[in-house]
């Protein structure tokens, strides 16, 4: 006589400001929820990386070693690596708790837009504007990469590494994905440059945003399209988008300063976010709550859905 | 009988050596064994297999056991009843094979004298094994004196010396009748020459002292020189393992240092000084072993002090040169110094007084005055009309070869000139050139020829070259090829040079070519080359087969010959190119604009992920038999064309009409009859020109019904045409469709120009025509390269240097000249390329001024693809198209009247629409007021 499992809530979008705050290290080129989303990373154009709890808003680390901006990042699986990218043409591999630069990938031949670990983080993904992902090897101390997947003609601008894929935006306007485990190479053509990818939480379906302020949602296996959400404005600057934590919104960042959620399957926008008055950068979608966070200039926010309360003290 | 008799034979003769063996009948000579195939086996027949340097080199017992299948020998068993079983002691010898006591065991038994004859001093050993157990005894000396009393070993030639009335000590011999104590290193003897009469000397001893008359004296013990013959092949001086030396493993300079005197105390002494320290084995032959605790040693001993380091006049010692004698032999003062040179002279001899006559010395002959080290064979020349210059000149140098020869002995005639006298006609040999086998109607050509190319070779070569490359009309080429080829065309043909050898038909039509060429003959291209490919192939075939004729223009024949062919193959002049490349853009284009995503934008490739890639992300090799990572590659030529032509890339057709319209005027004598690939992806162009590059212009909707089946087919043709695009034979195949396009077709010598510039750029002409060349066939990157294509020649076309082409598709350009240079400005002030990131904090005031003229930038630029701007890789090309790119996408957005130019020239209907764009695109706007709006859009945005 087990009770009914209760009734799954409705999904709810984080629409309540919960907290800001300032990163002080430039622009936040890009911020970017752990693997659990109880901490976050921001990416800032003074090349610090920063380690945060959003939660509480209270900075953990600052890791410096870049050249130059930093782009974007990624932890690891088991929170003990954080890896990042940046204009300084390199990609770093950083031990969370010490600070310490592990490793530094060099070898691509412009700045590096975008990094993702694989599944056990073995491997670090890197495109980058030289129109190449490069697969870094993280446990032998090969100083090269492991494959250079330079089949895009023009720079990538977003990577996204699922267990047997790689999925990757370029500017060409193309959305690629490699499939190692059928070794087949997906390459769907979308006209516009691509700002960003995203793979649906069930894996089903791929994300893509480009530049002519239209995202689109694309069956992964065959590439029909399933949806197209429009409305914001995404013409010049690479862009984030998202999908809610249960696949139900999709999200994404606008030029004019606010963030825009659709229905996955209407089409039809849920919500815009009132950010900021400037162009929203970056936003990171909890991976299994309504929290997201935002980054624009220098600012990051954290939003929670209409219901959430704060537990811990207020926000710093 | 006959036995009898025959031995009887046999045992008279001498016979040395092992018989051979009596043949059988019939019975084949056997073979020697060949050495790895002979095997050394002992004595009963076992192989004896080799083990090591300590083992003596073969097996060392039963396959690497104890010696027998058993294992150890198991002692017979005997009871006690009847009979006591033996105690056998067992030394170490029962352990032993046969072979370690054989010659190259480890303890060869040999014949060796007995203890009984053995001399005493070979009892070192034991002397010394005792003198070392008196010392370490308890009671020292104690076995010493056991020594004394126990009777030692006297051998029989001692005994029978002593019984003679030897004592030790003393010489052997009569006894002398001398005082013993004086004695001199010459023995009585020893006195050779005149002696001194005995009473004299004695006299002279008598002065010294009392000397009793009758007492003789034995002679002096001599000390035998030691002329050991050196038998072994060791090096000199090398000692192998000194027994005296084992016992301690001390080297005997070790001992001179403490106590250099006496042997006997050296020994004690020595003794003394190590006690307590372990008996081991040591030698030259072996290192230092484990059980040493000083392994010190070998450095040690080795030191410079050991060395002698000053070149010195005088010889140590006694100044005998290598000679070790005995110190009785000691220096003499006196002569000896001054004849060291000679050596030491023997006894009995002098100095001679009086050199010897100096040997003659022998003059070498005199030279005859025209002599010459070194002998030259003289060419034979056959004075033709080809090469009586050169024949003229071999002679000069040679020194009236010519004139001579009829006064030479026949012996100084050459093979020719014994012909010429005999009257016999030349043999047919393998001629010198190919003129040889011309007849003489060729020849005369050839002069010709020759000499047309004399009066071009006046004028400047690289002049007609160039106007070559641009030069519209074709029908005159291949003279002027050939006038300027000259001479080495004419040898060009030989089977020495075959810049074709891995395509052997197309050598041979090569070939073909340089004979027909040969001949003068002005339709050559026609004739000798392929029929069934299309004109524009057999043009650029005969264009590569000019070039090659230059490039590999023969060598003289004796440089030729001293290469080979290469025996394999090197691909050097192939390049790897990606398999499967996406293909066209236009009908994905079409598709996403009417959102027919799915089939139409998709493109499926087969891609290798790398190994380890697979390893790391837990995924089974897909291709786990196959070596090739990323996409699929194959080779083709590298310097064909179709690696750059595959994908068909609309051409604009405003350029493409004009020129081909100019060339078939020129080409029509070799028009083709078959349509080729080039045709048709070129009707294709001309339909999709109008449309699809067109509809991304102007981001509309087109009507793609007629497009909708074509797509399909031009997706395939453009496969096709990838994977065999090196084979020219294959594109004729399935596309002879459509006739009548032919007259699109983009012009001969506009490939001309493209495969003419390859070889030498820089010029601005030149790279002109590469641009060209890319917007007619940019592989399958660039989206929409029309109008930029224009955008890039305007700037060409206001140089001065212009070539036809540009100023065929002058007019065209016209109208986007006006449109350009402010946005130019505008793209400039920006370094950065694709989706730009956003603006830095309002705070910062530094980057805020950054901002506004990023943005102002940015937003001229919108939708502008990436261009990496570090990229190393980028080939100059590559920029260029980059930059066409660049520039389109910016023209994109402004070009209304672009668009309606457009539609003029295509006659498609393109209507701007495209909503997203709906906000930002203000129609005609003119480009300043644009730059002025954008300037001020990051002030709005903040």
């Amino acid at each position: 006589m087990a009770f009914p499992e209760p009734k799954p809530k409705k999904p709810e979008l984080p629409k309540k400001l919960v907290s800001t705050w300032e990163c002080k290290q430039g622009a936040v080129r890009a911020v970017r929820f752990n693997v659990d989303g109880n901490y976050c990373l921001t990416c800032g154009s003074d090349k610090s990386l920063k380690l945060w709890n959003p939660h509480k808003g209270t900075l953990l680390k600052t890791y410096s070693g870049h050249g130059y901006e930093v782009l974007d990042a990624a932890g690891s699986f088991d929170n003990s690596q954080v890896c990042s990218c940046g204009s300084d043409k390199t990609v770093v591999l950083w031990d969370v708790a010490t600070g310490q630069v592990i490793r530094k990938f060099r070898g691509h031949a412009g700045k590096v837009n975008c990094v993702q670990f694989n599944e056990e983080a073995t491997v670090i993904m890197s495109g980058s504007i030289d129109s190449s992902v490069r697969c870094w090897d993280c446990r032998s101390r090969r100083p090269d990469s492991i494959q250079i997947l330079d089949e895009a003609k023009d720079g990538i601008s977003s990577l996204r590494v699922s267990d047997h894929e790689i999925l990757t935006g370029s500017v060409d306007g193309r959305v690629r994905r490699y499939d190692l485990r059928a070794g087949e190479l997906y390459s769907d053509y979308i006209g516009s440059p691509i700002t960003c990818v995203c793979f649906s939480k069930d894996g089903q379906c791929t994300l893509a945003a480009s530049l002519d302020s239209t995202l689109r949602l694309l069956d992964k296996d065959t590439g029909e399209l399933l949806g197209e959400y429009t409305g914001h404005k995404n013409v010049a600057y690479k862009m984030d988008c998202c999908l809610s934590e249960r696949d139900t919104h999709v999200g994404s960042c606008s030029e004019d300063g606010k963030v825009y959620f659709w229905d996955l399957v209407e089409g039809s926008l849920a919500a815009s976010l009132p950010v900021s008055n400037s162009a929203v950068q970056s936003l990171s979608f909890h991976p299994t709550e309504a929290c997201l966070l935002t980054a624009a200039e220098g600012l990051v926010q954290l939003w929670r859905e209409e219901s959430y309360v704060v537990e811990e003290g207020p926000p710093a | 009988m006959a036995g009898g008799e025959s031995d009887e034979e046999e045992e008279e003769l001498v016979s040395y050596g092992a018989p051979l063996e009596l043949l059988e009948e019939g019975e084949r000579i056997k073979k020697p064994v060949p050495l790895q195939e002979q095997t050394v086996r002992d004595e009963k027949g076992r192989y004896k297999r080799f083990h090591g340097a300590f083992s003596g080199g073969f097996s060392a017992g039963y396959f690497n056991t104890v010696g027998s299948k058993e294992g150890w020998a198991p002692s017979t068993f005997v009871s006690s009843r009847q009979k006591r079983a033996e105690k056998t002691v067992l030394g170490p010898e029962d352990f032993m094979d046969e072979e370690d006591l054989s010659e190259h065991g480890i303890a060869p038994k040999e014949i060796t004298v007995s203890d009984e004859f053995a001399s005493k001093s070979k009892d070192k050993i034991k002397e010394k094994a005792r003198q070392i157990a008196g010392v370490v005894a308890p009671i020292p000396g104690a076995i010493l004196l056991d020594e004394y009393i126990a009777p030692s070993k006297i051998t029989i030639g001692i005994d029978l010396l002593r019984k003679m009335g030897w004592k030790e000590g003393q010489g052997v011999g009569p006894r002398v009748k001398r005082k013993a104590r004086k004695q001199k290193p010459e023995p009585g003897v020893k006195i050779y020459g005149c002696a001194l009469p005995p009473g004299s000397e004695d006299s002279e001893e008598e002065e010294d002292e009392y000397q009793p008359e009758n007492v003789t004296f034995a002679p002096k013990d001599v000390m035998p020189v030691d002329l050991t013959p050196k038998d072994n092949v060791h090096g000199l001086g090398y000692k192998g393992l000194d027994p005296t030396k084992a016992l301690f493993g001390v080297s005997k300079d070790h001992l001179n240092v403490f106590n250099p005197n006496s042997e006997n105390a050296d020994l004690i002494g020595d003794l003394r000084h190590n006690k307590g320290r372990k008996l081991g084995i040591s030698g030259q032959a072996f290192g230092v072993g484990a059980l040493e605790e000083e392994d010190d040693d070998i450095y040690a001993t080795e030191s410079l002090s050991k060395y002698d380091t000053v070149l010195k006049d005088e010889e140590p010692g006694d100044g005998l040169y290598g000679w070790t004698a005995p110190k009785q032999y000691g220096s003499k003062p006196g002569i000896e110094k001054d004849i060291k040179y000679i050596g030491k002279i023997l006894d009995g001899f002098r100095l001679a007084s009086k050199s010897t006559t100096s040997p003659k010395i022998y003059l070498p002959p005199d030279l005859p005055k025209d002599y010459r080290p070194v002998h030259y064979f003289r060419p034979v020349i056959k004075t033709s009309s080809e090469n009586s210059y050169l024949a003229q000149t071999l002679a000069e140098s040679t020194g009236k070869l010519e004139s001579e020869t009829t006064l030479q002995s026949r012996h100084q005639k050459s093979a020719s000139q014994r012909r010429e006298l005999l009257g016999e006609t030349a043999l047919t040999g393998p001629a010198a050139s190919v003129l040889e086998y011309l007849s003489d109607k060729d020849k005369e050509r050839i002069k010709e020829v020759k000499q047309a190319a004399d009066q071009q070779l006046k004028t400047p070569v690289r002049q007609p070259l160039q106007n070559q490359f641009q030069a519209p009309a074709l029908c005159d080429t291949p003279q002027q090829w050939q006038s300027l080829l000259g001479p080495p065309l004419a040898t060009a043909g030989s089977s020495d040079f075959k810049p074709f050898a891995t395509n052997p038909e197309k050598q041979k039509r090569y070939e073909n070519y340089i004979e027909s060429l040969k001949h003068g003959k002005k339709d050559t291209p026609g004739s000798c080359l392929d029929q069934s490919m299309t004109e524009w192939e057999r043009g650029r075939e005969r264009d590569e087969f000019l070039r090659a004729a230059v490039l590999y223009k023969p060598s003289s024949s004796i440089l030729a010959s001293r290469f080979t062919h290469a025996k394999h193959e090197d691909d050097t002049d192939k390049v790897e190119v990606v398999r499967d490349q996406e293909t066209d853009l236009d009908d994905k284009q079409a598709a996403a604009k009417m959102k027919m995503f799915g089939k139409l934008t998709r493109e499926r490739f087969e891609w290798h992920p790398d190994k380890l890639l697979c390893k790391r992300f837990n995924v089974p090799d897909p291709y786990s038999d196959s070596s090739i990572i990323g996409l699929p590659k194959v080779k083709r030529d590298k310097y064909s064309i179709f690696n750059f032509l595959t994908v068909s890339e609309p051409v604009p057709k405003m350029m493409s009409e004009p020129t081909s319209v100019a060339v078939q005027q020129n080409s029509t004598p070799n028009k083709p009859k078959k349509p080729s690939r080039w045709d048709v992806s070129d009707k294709e162009k001309k339909k999709k020109d109008a449309i699809s590059e067109f509809i991304s212009l102007a981001r509309s909707k087109v009507d793609t019904k007629e497009q909708q089946p074509l797509t399909a087919e031009t997706e395939d043709d453009n496969k096709t045409s990838e994977a065999a695009s090196d084979k020219m034979v294959h594109e004729k195949t399935g596309q002879h469709e459509d006739v009548v396009e032919e007259e699109s077709r983009p012009s001969m010598d506009l490939f001309k120009a493209i495969f003419a510039s390859s070889s030498d750029e820089k010029s601005s002409s030149e790279e002109e025509s590469e641009e060209e060349e890319e917007e007619e066939e940019p592989p399958a990157r660039v989206t929409e390269p029309d109008l930029d294509s224009m955008n890039h020649h305007d700037q060409h076309g206001a140089l001065p240097s212009e070539e036809p082409e540009s100023e065929v598709i002058a007019p065209e350009i016209s109208v986007t000249v006006t449109v350009t240079p402010p946005l130019k400005e505008v793209v400039d002030q920006g370094e950065e390329f694709g989706p730009r990131l956003p603006p830095v904090g309002v705070s910062d005031t530094l980057l805020k001024q950054e901002d506004m003229q990023r943005t102002s930038s940015e937003a001229s630029k919108k939708e502008r693809p990436k261009k990496s701007k570090g990229k190393h890789k980028t080939k100059r090309e590559h920029k260029h198209k980059k930059e066409k790119k660049k520039k389109h996408k910016k023209h994109k957005h402004k070009g209304k009247h672009k668009s309606k130019k457009a539609e003029k020239t295509s006659g498609s209907d393109t209507a701007e629409s495209s909503e997203s764009h709906s906000e930002e695109e203000t129609p005609d706007i003119s480009p300043q007021e644009l730059l002025r709006r954008l300037k001020h859009l990051p002030l709005v945005k903040h």
